[in-house]
């Protein structure tokens, strides 16, 4: 048998391991918590900064904060509608913000440099728990959205257009966060795996278009996961006509 | 290396769903909250502000726009008018001149015309005076001659 470079000193791949810490008998994952405080950390510095001295004629900072808010606004607006877009602008803005800051905080810090005693730091999308609890946020929201809008009225869009649909639209209210979820963790760590394992095998160059290709998946991720917790909102808001 | 993917496995895994699920769902709208007050609350109403400036200043600046449009036709109008007046104003005076030319030209004829008449008559008087003097000259000195013509005989 041929050795194999798996023995290789150069990289190494944890999959799977966790740095548990023990709140109570309950067990939370420290390395994702460490992370996310990192990238909540960057987003709350960027906004304290840039949004000291708001003015008329933006200058520096706040021209970078300005084309956020537009561009979520857009986002948001076009998915909800003008009416109730408002309402749940900081709820989209917050989700894009953190996936896409943890997405490529993830990508682009050199978290290994920080060794811990199990697991490795990373993207904090790349475990499940985060981008469940983010899916099933997701969820919520939009169960909230449409009974806080249309009372009782919110359930006439399982019967629409024909009762036929409520099977179907029940199923939906599982597969929703179920394929957002998994959508995000699935595109993150399997980024992070093709990175690992090319970085693993030959350590220089080679992973580079791989970085970069994630680099891109997870802005487009961040942008879908965002979009998408927008149109179910919007879709349990939207008044059809009769 | 094998047991990466493992499923349920009793430590770890990669589908581990445990409590770090709802206090990340908590932390994340927490962090919804702070951003919310720090982030899209004070830009959004800086943006909306701006853009109501913008709109007010763009409606202003129209009505002003028409205001200047409205002036300028007013002041072609009287421009024109101006003009037609002043060209009025110019034909009349020549006019008038000419007439005044034509008025002071005849005059001056007619004064020429009575002077030369005048003197015409004087002269003619004179002239007949003249030749009625000579005629009577001449027939005294005549008569002289006769007379001492006659006595010497």
């Amino acid at each position: 048998m041929l050795p194999l470079p798996l023995a290789l000193p150069l990289a190494e791949l944890e999959v799977g391991q966790h740095l548990y810490w023990h709140l109570g008998n309950l067990k939370i994952h420290g390395q994702v918590f460490l992370s996310s405080w990192v990238v909540i950390g960057a987003l709350l510095a960027l906004v304290f900064v840039g949004t000291r001295k708001l003015e008329r004629d933006p200058r520096g900072l706040q021209n970078f904060l300005e084309f956020l808010w537009d561009y979520i606004r857009d986002m948001a607006r076009e998915q909800i509608g003008e009416k109730a877009y408002r309402d749940w602008l900081p709820f989209i803005g917050t989700l894009f913000l953190f996936i896409f800051v943890s997405n490529w905080g993830g990508a682009l810090l050199p978290w290994k440099l920080i060794s811990l005693p199990h697991g490795e730091l990373g993207a904090p999308t790349a475990d499940i728990n985060t981008t469940v609890a983010l899916a099933l946020l997701v969820s919520l929201a939009y169960f909230y959205a449409g009974l806080s809008r249309k009372g009782f009225r919110y359930f006439e869009y399982y019967v629409e257009p024909t009762p036929i649909m409520v099977p179907f639209k029940i199923v939906e209210d599982f597969t929703k966060p179920l394929s957002l979820s998994f959508r995000l963790f699935g595109n993150i760590l399997a980024d992070e795996l093709v990175v690992a394992v090319l970085a693993f095998l030959v350590p220089l160059v080679v992973p580079l278009p791989a970085m970069l290709l994630g680099l891109f998946t997870s802005a487009i991720q961040a942008l879908i996961f965002a979009t998408l917790a927008a149109y179910y909102i919007g879709e349990a808001v939207h008044e059809s006509h009769h | 290396m094998t047991s990466w993917l493992l499923l349920g496995a009793t430590e770890g895994g990669l589908f581990d769903l445990d409590a770090t699920l709802p206090l990340m769902a908590v932390q994340v709208v927490l962090l919804t909250l702070i951003l919310n007050a720090l982030f899209f609350r004070p830009v959004g109403r800086t943006v909306e502000e701006r853009e109501g400036y913008i709109n007010t200043s763009r409606a202003d600046a129209k009505q002003k726009l028409a205001q200047v449009q409205r002036l300028q036709a007013d002041l072609k109008e009287q421009l024109k008018d101006a003009r037609k007046a002043a060209q009025m104003l110019i034909v009349e005076a020549e006019q008038e001149s000419d007439a005044l030319y034509r008025e002071a030209l005849a005059e001056a004829t007619a004064s020429a015309n009575a002077a030369r008449e005048a003197s015409r008559r004087e002269l003619d008087s004179q002239r007949d005076g003249a030749l009625g003097q000579i005629q009577a000259d001449s027939k005294a000195l005549g008569d002289l001659i006769v007379d001492r013509l006659l006595a010497a005989q």
